[in-house]
């Protein structure tokens, strides 16, 4: 992969982000809740922009020219996520509108056509409650029995646990690749490799690890892989479903209505091919647009480079982090992505957000749609600064200043 | 921001520290529990009333300090008044907190006063509500839990 940027020059990237350069309360900018949504670079937006100024249509319609430059640079888009992520084919590729319907396109599809009472679903106990709630709808469905890997107190998943959970009756696994919440990375390949021994295929939920790992479907050998164009340096509102065509070709439509059929008569309709089968009436065509010109983007950049430069970022923060009397780290997994759950000895997180965005600091601060996992750790929320590469040493050292201002206000 | 020291005044950082009325009420003739599902703040409010009049208040709860010090603030508040005065204040702090214009009777608001930096912060004005919201369920005997939402 060829790059403009080595080395990884982070002032040129930051240029790229105009949301970056803007004070915030009187104070420059400094943005830490990449994990929540990352900001997108100019080229992103002008893709959207032109998109819109120059070849709006609908797609797989219409024989006039518009039509045909919008289906094309739509299916190009396609391609391209499939190249990202290394897929066989583009029928593998279903545009969605993010992680959360993806999940639940697998529940409300493969999940109702093969599980039947008694039947078991294996998630884990660090998941968002997006890959734990479609699940307990369907158990509700079906008499299905949600089972939930445990983690340790560094928020690792227990291997030897989730093998033990395996029974005749477990019909799917769906596990988070990077933690939201923690930032932990899971054993993805390992996970996939012990369930399809007892014959059970993986949905992994990439929404995070997407845009900090090199993620390839077919290395890691999952069955189901779910990610969010907008924590990708994409557009909300897009998102990708990738399913191994053997098992797309099984499962029955989710959503029906147009662009998902190939006839119609009130008699018999007959499905559409892969993937319009997963994508009833007009698709988000200039978010999947967008998507394309944000994996351009980032394969500029290198992922292996940016996982590189993230990494330094997540030790130097931790270092700085830890080092701070009454601070508490949540999440210590020996494999971790560039995040950094926290709490404080008196200071609700929630008045830490406050104060720090006076400083001009955005960070997360709540359960991060992971009730569960906060209960595991017994905090009510926490504080979660995540990083993106654009994100610098010196912006670490403004958060630091900032907590302490957090221990001034509190003392 | 300059009113950061606005909303963190030494009077709320002192009732979130050291929060009032902070217990259960083993008898007690009405209850509710709050959550503010954004933020994962939880109440539990018991009250003693007799004759329309909160004769006890008491909390329990997991929240920020500002959720905390509203909580304490309000069962100061409202200890010793009749319902319909508590539900006069919870009118008037409400009002503090999201009309900029209105006129307040600074008198009945007392130490509440204290919150009226929370107004400069959306994000953070139903913390400072969640208690009172608890407090009109367990007066109106809501069965099902309240939210800010």
């Amino acid at each position: 992969m060829s790059s403009n940027y080595l080395p990884f020059d982070v002032d040129k990237i930051r240029a790229d982000f105009p949301v970056l350069n803007q004070m915030i309360n009187g104070k420059p900018l400094v943005y830490l809740d990449n994990a929540a949504t990352s900001q997108k670079p100019q080229s992103v937006i002008d893709t959207l922009v032109n998109y819109y100024s120059t070849e709006n249509a609908n797609v797989h319609r219409g024989v006039h020219t518009l039509s045909q430059r919008a289906t094309d640079d739509y299916e190009e888009a396609r391609d391209k996520v499939k190249r990202f992520i290394n897929a066989e084919k583009d029928e593998e590729i279903i545009f969605v509108r993010g992680t959360t319907e993806a999940i639940n396109l697998i529940s409300q599809t493969y999940g109702r056509s093969c599980m039947s009472e008694g039947d078991e679903i294996i998630i884990s106990s660090m998941e968002h409650h997006s890959n734990i709630v479609p699940w307990q709808i369907l158990c509700q469905e079906k008499g299905a029995i949600l089972r939930v890997i445990p983690v340790n107190d560094l928020g690792e998943l227990l291997l030897d646990e989730y093998e033990r959970l395996f029974t005749d009756k477990t019909k799917l696994v769906s596990i988070v690749h990077q933690s939201n919440a923690l930032g932990t990375i899971n054993p993805a390949k390992e996970i996939v490799d012990i369930a399809h021994g007892h014959g059970v295929p993986v949905l992994l939920d990439g929404a995070q690890a997407i845009a900090h790992l090199e993620v390839d479907v077919r290395e890691l050998g999952c069955d189901f892989y779910a990610f969010s164009g907008h924590k990708l340096y994409g557009p909300t509102g897009i998102g990708v479903l990738y399913g191994k065509e053997s098992l797309l070709e099984e499962m029955p439509p989710y959503q029906a209505g147009g662009e998902m059929i190939k006839s119609v008569t009130f008699d018999e309709t007959l499905y559409n091919v892969l993937p319009n089968k997963f994508e009833a009436g007009t698709p988000n065509i200039a978010g999947a647009i967008g998507l394309g010109a944000a994996i351009d983007y980032v394969e500029t950049l290198g992922m292996g480079q940016i996982a590189a430069y993230e990494s330094e970022l997540l030790q130097y923060g931790t270092g700085r982090l830890s080092s701070i009397e009454g601070l508490k780290i949540i999440g210590t997994a020996d494999k971790k992505g560039s995040v950094i759950s926290f709490v404080m000895e008196g200071v609700h997180p929630h008045d830490i957000g406050t104060i720090l965005d006076a400083e001009g600091i955005a960070i997360r601060t709540g359960h991060h749609c992971a009730q569960p996992l906060m209960d595991r750790f017994n905090v009510p929320a926490t504080a979660r600064a995540s990083f993106a590469f654009y994100n610098t040493k010196e912006e670490i050292d403004v958060l630091v200043k900032g907590i302490d201002r957090v221990i001034e206000v509190f003392s | 921001m300059s009113n950061l020291n606005d909303l963190y005044q030494e009077i709320l950082l002192e009732h979130n520290s050291k929060p009032r009325n902070y217990r259960k009420l083993d008898t007690h003739s009405h209850n509710a529990d709050g959550f503010n599902p954004l933020c994962g703040d939880q109440i539990s409010l018991y009250l003693q009333i007799t004759d329309g009049v909160i004769m006890d208040v008491g909390f329990q709860g997991k929240g920020c300090a500002i959720s905390r010090a509203s909580a304490s603030l309000m069962t100061q508040s409202i200890k010793g008044h009749k319902v319909e005065e508590a539900e006069n204040v919870f009118d008037e702090f409400r009002k503090m907190l999201t009309e900029p214009d209105a006129v307040l009777d600074f008198e009945q608001l007392g130490d509440l006063e204290t919150l009226a930096g929370v107004s400069e912060f959306p994000s953070r004005i139903k913390c400072a509500i969640l208690a009172w919201h608890t407090m009109k369920a367990a007066i109106e005997e809501t069965i099902e839990d309240v939210t800010t939402e």
